[in-house]
């Protein structure tokens, strides 16, 4: 006889590990369906949680998960190839509870005793195990096929969390084939600092964390994107995050994209004498390049990176929608089990949910920042340059009048930054609409 | 850190656990017809060199399994499955 279940998860990252989560919680049985030998050991992230989801959940959760650091202190960099221009922010309140719902984490961890928290329960966790096919009946979607003996597993509803390469998605015919404009390419580096010695350089002591952007030419080599550093216990999260398509436009290697970040001079003090512990690379969904359109059939919900919920800009926030989205799915398939229907028109509830959330409107408010930003690559590539550039400039001891040079600057953004001035226009239009 | 640090030796800090053949695989008449060969470049391991032929060779065993060459190869010449349940990278601190 063949086993059905009452939904199965595919997927044991936050989003998947979230609906499973809570089905259980609520008496369903579930399985939860893993790749990895067990969560975490595919998966990638830049290593910042946003946790206000998950706080709401699991209160208190940083008290007995695997967290590094809390994010006490964020700092911002306009790298050109020599020079930096950065400033930054670090508060008092960031580092009482729930710490501005930010922490490093290693998500090999993390994701396992997030995962274990299913298990506990009542989900069925089940790993080392590749879904490569839904199964269809008529319009519905009744089970999945796993790569392993008697794979033809059953449910009332499929939910879909393989990750922002989603075959599941696909084949659902939920979306075409992913394009080079519509994921970036994250590489990052684990780079083993002892505690103290990171500790003294980072300026940050007890479980407070720095997390550190970097954009310009010497952060992504002019590439449309941007590159991060973040405090772990005892090592770093060094990564570069680009666009795939401008990849191919501007002809580099992907591998070199990390050593010449490394090599500027502020990055090279900052990761001194630190160890490579584990090199990672994943793609990343550019969420704003696509249409939050088509997440649910007749038995089946699509959720997280699969679902392509990611706000690249600015926040690089996706944990946290994707557990956000998989705490939707589960209320939905809760509403829908009730009912004892599990038809799209039923289970669209998800989507509406969603789009209503802050996880939709983030999405649809950002996707025009993302055009605005995608439209202009000097800011990219000239701008940090011109910017430390007029630093220099401003703060430079000569023996000539501070107004001569002050005019000259002036002049300079004029004509070199045109689109600063209706750049700024369009966030303040962005901000009132 | 050496800036010169090498691929190869990045990827010897990784933990693989390496199946008997290849999760992707790519068509040598297609890769013959693609000028670009974007995987070369794109590909975060390394793992893609050109053959003399015009075909290309992939060194599965590095694979981080981001999916970079599914969307970088646009003549769409990959066979590409994510390896075996258990098998492929198993990342530590991820």
């Amino acid at each position: 006889m063949e086993e059905k279940f009452d939904a199965i998860v595919v997927g044991a990252g936050p989003a998947g590990t979230t609906a499973a989560y809570l089905l259980a919680k609520a008496g369903l049985n579930i399985i939860l369906l893993e790749r990895g030998d067990y969560p975490g050991t595919k998966n990638v992230f830049g290593g910042v949680l946003y946790s206000s989801v998950l706080n709401r959940l699991i209160p208190n959760f940083w008290e007995e998960a695997p967290v590094e650091r809390h994010v006490s202190a964020r700092q911002w960099y306009l790298l050109s190839p020599t020079d930096a221009l950065s400033f930054g922010f670090q508060s008092q309140e960031f580092d009482s509870p729930p710490f501005n719902n930010s922490f490093t984490v290693l998500r090999s961890q993390f994701d396992r005793w997030y995962a274990a928290k299913a298990e506990e329960a009542g989900a069925f966790l089940i790993t080392s195990t590749v879904v490569d096919d839904l199964l269809i009946e008529g319009e519905r979607v009744v089970g999945v096929r796993a790569r392993r003996d008697e794979g033809e597993l059953y449910a009332d509803v499929v939910i879909a969390a393989d990750g922002v390469n989603s075959l599941l998605a696909q084949k659902a015919g939920f979306r075409e084939e992913l394009k080079p404009e519509a994921v970036a390419l994250g590489i990052k580096e684990v780079i083993a600092l002892p505690t103290a010695v990171l500790e003294e350089r980072f300026h940050i002591s007890g479980d407070r964390g720095l997390a550190m952007e970097f954009f310009g030419e010497g952060a992504t080599k002019g590439l449309e994107g941007s590159a991060f550093l973040y405090t772990n216990k005892d090592s770093l999260s060094l990564g570069v995050t680009v666009v795939l398509k401008s990849l191919f436009e501007k002809k580099e290697k992907s591998v070199e994209l990390v050593e010449h970040f490394k090599s500027h001079p502020v990055v090279k003090e900052l990761i001194k004498g630190g160890e490579l512990r584990e090199y990672q690379a994943h793609l990343i969904p550019y969420g704003n390049r696509t249409l939050l359109t088509g997440l649910c059939r007749d038995g089946l919900l699509v959720v997280g990176d699969a679902a392509g919920l990611v706000n690249p800009t600015l926040y690089y926030e996706g944990t946290n929608m994707a557990m956000a989205s998989g705490a939707m799915a589960a209320e939905a398939i809760l509403a829908a089990r009730e009912e004892g229907d599990f038809s799209q028109r039923s289970l669209s509830r998800y989507q509406q949910r969603l789009e209503q959330s802050f996880v939709g409107q983030d999405l649809t408010q950002y996707r025009g920042l993302g055009r605005l930003m995608e439209e202009r690559p000097q800011l990219y590539t000239s701008y940090a340059t011109l910017l430390c550039r007029l630093a220099a400039e401003f703060l430079a001891v000569r023996e000539e009048p501070r107004g001569m040079r002050e005019r000259a600057m002036a002049g300079r953004v004029q004509k070199e930054m045109p689109d600063l001035w209706e750049a700024w226009q369009t966030v303040r239009r962005w901000y009132e609409t | 850190m050496s800036v010169e640090f090498s691929i190869e030796a990045k990827l010897g800090q990784d933990t693989f656990k390496v199946d008997k053949g290849p999760h992707i695989v790519p068509d040598p008449a297609v890769c013959r017809t693609c000028g670009p060969k974007w995987c070369i470049k794109t590909c975060p391991a390394h793992l893609y060199a050109a053959n003399g032929d015009g075909s290309v060779t992939l060194n599965f065993e590095g694979c981080l399994e981001c999916g970079t060459c599914l969307v970088a190869c646009l003549p769409r010449s990959l066979d590409w499955h994510y390896p075996r349940g258990g098998f492929g990278v198993q990342l530590r601190y991820g």
